[in-house]
């Protein structure tokens, strides 16, 4: 139990782990042509993850809806738009037109996924002005400093800013290019270091959390 | 003075003829011509090389021939003014630099009408035209291969095995004497958070975030998950995990479920406490802020890679007055998360949090590995920098040492 449990898993992910790091040195056509077989694999074992994933959406949503939980409603919802969209998607064989006119599938994505979609993407304006006015009210020295970047880099980013102040253009390009980038760059060789010393320990079986946690 | 004149006017007239005999003047063929398989690459790749003549001005070009074995002439394939494509425009670090770098280099690769195929010996030549003049050195045959070994990365190879061994030198170093970890207010306020959520009688919130199980941020989100989800069990709160990957759902599950049982509360565990919403990003962020406008969880924990959605969910989060303990390697979306959450894990920190919760010697001995080397990139960061600027100010060519410090991603 423990060679399937632990010892195999532990195994296949140091083979394919050093592989797929050596890989990275090769330039054959025979390592592309592996990388590509792997990412097929890959797309077929999503696929079939879907299958673990839906089943436990229509689990929980079957449960709310059986035992009229508080908001079982919108489980109902789920479950009528989403058997909807897959009964009506076979249908019309998945396809959003047929000789040039929109199906009742392609209706579906285009007049409710689509504005929901960018109807959620949108609230993301209001949301960034609500973080906006919480973050620069100027409580200590670093939020004031903070306010001051932002203003400046505000009205260098707009026609009408840098009309009234010409400078901030350039300002705004110096703290952009100097003060953010190279803080930026420091927090990427940090994470970049840290996804290294990660991806080793698991190589080398250093780190096994992700098997299901704890120690044999 | 008729004679100054009349002099002035034949100098005139003779100049152009001067020029055209200037032009005239025997076109030399390209000397030193080499042609080989372009090194490094994956097949279907010739390069050629030849030497740089005095003749070369705005007025000579050169054109590269290729002759096809089953075609009876060659075929113009490129040309282009004498005084470009030379050896250092190709920015090959100067272990694979095939010739000297004020040597011209040309690559020939398939596409755009030319099709070379790996093992196939192909004629090619390069021709020096001058107005009506043409010629050409002597034909060089070649064969594209592939090759097994990029050698322009050698030295990226060297580093992470250099690094490697550092990490796991200092895993050793660590299980021998203690070492010193600073404090994260981040990780330090997870059972904080975890504490009030139980003295609420709320659930927790944890979000793995939009990568899957080949990134290395969620895996980190799920390693995290384990040790959040002990101290979870052994307080007996609700958890809710909801996911966006299958996959990553299924890992989750039984991180979950083993971190419950070696808290001794198996019982407590819930198998739909990791639970599927959907795979497109905006409805599960929909989804997400329902739950949290629901539920009205205590705590709530993002950690792994996040996109536009970030801001939709921690916003959200922080309405309900959740605590939030915020841990991502995606740089674009730091600000937002500083910003609206009460803790955040910057980059490197989401990697360390495991350690850091643990504190097994074999987990902390890899940060110590982490701070070595970028304590070495660090040093490299300097010494480039003054290579760098002293070779532009004193005009030397520092190219041996730059190029060990280049391309290192």
């Amino acid at each position: 139990m423990t060679l399937l449990r632990r010892q195999l898993p532990l195994l296949i992910t140091f083979v394919t782990g050093i592989l797929f790091a050596a890989q990275y040195y090769i330039p054959h056509p025979a390592s592309e042509l592996m990388l590509t077989s792997v990412s097929k694999w890959l797309q077929i074992i999503a696929g079939f993850a879907l299958i673990l994933g839906v089943t436990s959406l229509f689990h929980i949503h079957a449960v709310k809806i059986r035992r009229k939980e508080p908001g079982w409603g919108y489980s109902f919802v789920l479950y009528a738009g989403m058997l909807g969209t897959i009964v009506i998607g076979l249908w019309h064989g998945g396809k959003e037109t047929t000789d040039g006119v929109t199906t009742a599938f392609g209706w579906i994505y285009t007049f409710m996924m689509v504005p929901l979609q960018g109807t959620m993407f949108a609230i993301l304006a209001f949301f960034i002005a609500s973080a906006a006015y919480r973050s620069f009210r100027a409580r200590s020295r670093e939020a004031a400093v903070l306010l001051i970047a932002a203003v400046i880099v505000m009205m260098g980013r707009v026609p009408l800013g840098e009309h009234l102040i010409p400078i901030s253009g350039d300002i705004t390009q110096w703290i952009l290019n100097v003060l953010n980038a190279s803080v930026r760059r420091a927090i990427l060789i940090g994470i970049s270091l840290g996804a290294v010393a990660l991806s080793l320990k698991i190589i080398f079986g250093v780190e096994r959390a992700y098997l299901g946690g704890g120690k044999e | 003075m008729k004679t100054a004149w009349a002099l002035t006017i034949l100098l005139i007239c003779c100049a152009p003829t001067a020029w055209t005999v200037q032009a005239e003047e025997t076109v030399s063929p390209p000397q030193q011509l080499r042609v080989f398989d372009t090194p490094n690459d994956s097949g279907g790749s010739l390069t050629v090389t030849w030497a740089q003549t005095d003749q070369e001005s705005k007025n000579l070009r050169y054109q590269i021939l290729l002759k096809d074995p089953a075609a009876t002439e060659p075929k113009v394939i490129a040309e282009f003014a004498s005084d470009t494509y030379y050896v250092r425009d190709a920015k090959a670090p100067w272990w694979t630099r095939p010739a000297p770098k004020n040597m011209h280099q040309f690559t020939i690769k398939s596409g755009k009408g030319i099709d070379l195929k790996d093992g196939t010996s192909y004629a090619v030549t390069v021709a020096s035209v001058a107005g009506e003049q043409r010629t050409s050195a002597a034909p060089v045959q070649a064969k594209p291969e592939p090759n097994w070994f990029n050698w322009n990365q050698i030295n990226n190879l060297a580093i992470v095995m250099i690094f490697g061994f550092v990490v796991l030198g200092s895993i050793q170093a660590a299980k021998r004497r203690e070492i010193f970890l600073r404090r994260i207010p981040g990780l330090d306020a997870v059972d904080e958070a975890i504490g009030r959520a139980t003295e609420l009688g709320k659930p927790i919130l944890y979000l793995t975030g939009a990568g899957d199980m080949s990134e290395p941020s969620t895996v980190a989100a799920a390693v995290i998950l384990g040790r959040v989800a002990k101290r979870v069990a052994a307080y007996e709160t609700d958890l809710m995990v909801p996911h966006r990957d299958p996959i990553v759902m299924a890992v989750c599950q039984e991180i979950t479920k083993q971190s419950y049982l070696e808290a001794g509360k198996p019982d407590v565990f819930k198998e739909d406490s990791n639970f599927f919403i959907t795979t497109d990003q905006f409805s599960y962020t929909a989804a997400v802020d329902g739950i949290m406008l629901r539920k009205k969880p205590a705590a709530n924990f993002f950690m792994g890679s996040y996109f536009a959605e970030s801001l939709l969910l921690t916003e959200t989060g922080a309405s309900t007055g959740a605590i939030q303990i915020a841990g991502t390697d995606s740089d674009h979306q730091m600000p937002f998360f500083v910003t609206t959450c009460d803790y955040t894990l910057i980059g490197e920190e989401l990697y360390a949090a495991s350690a850091y919760l643990s504190r097994e010697p074999v987990q902390v001995g890899t940060l110590r590995g982490q701070d070595i080397g970028k304590a070495c990139i660090l040093v490299a960061l300097g010494v480039g920098t003054v290579l760098a600027t002293a070779s532009v100010l004193l005009h030397v060519d520092l190219s041996l040492a730059l190029d060990l410090v280049k391309d290192w991603k």
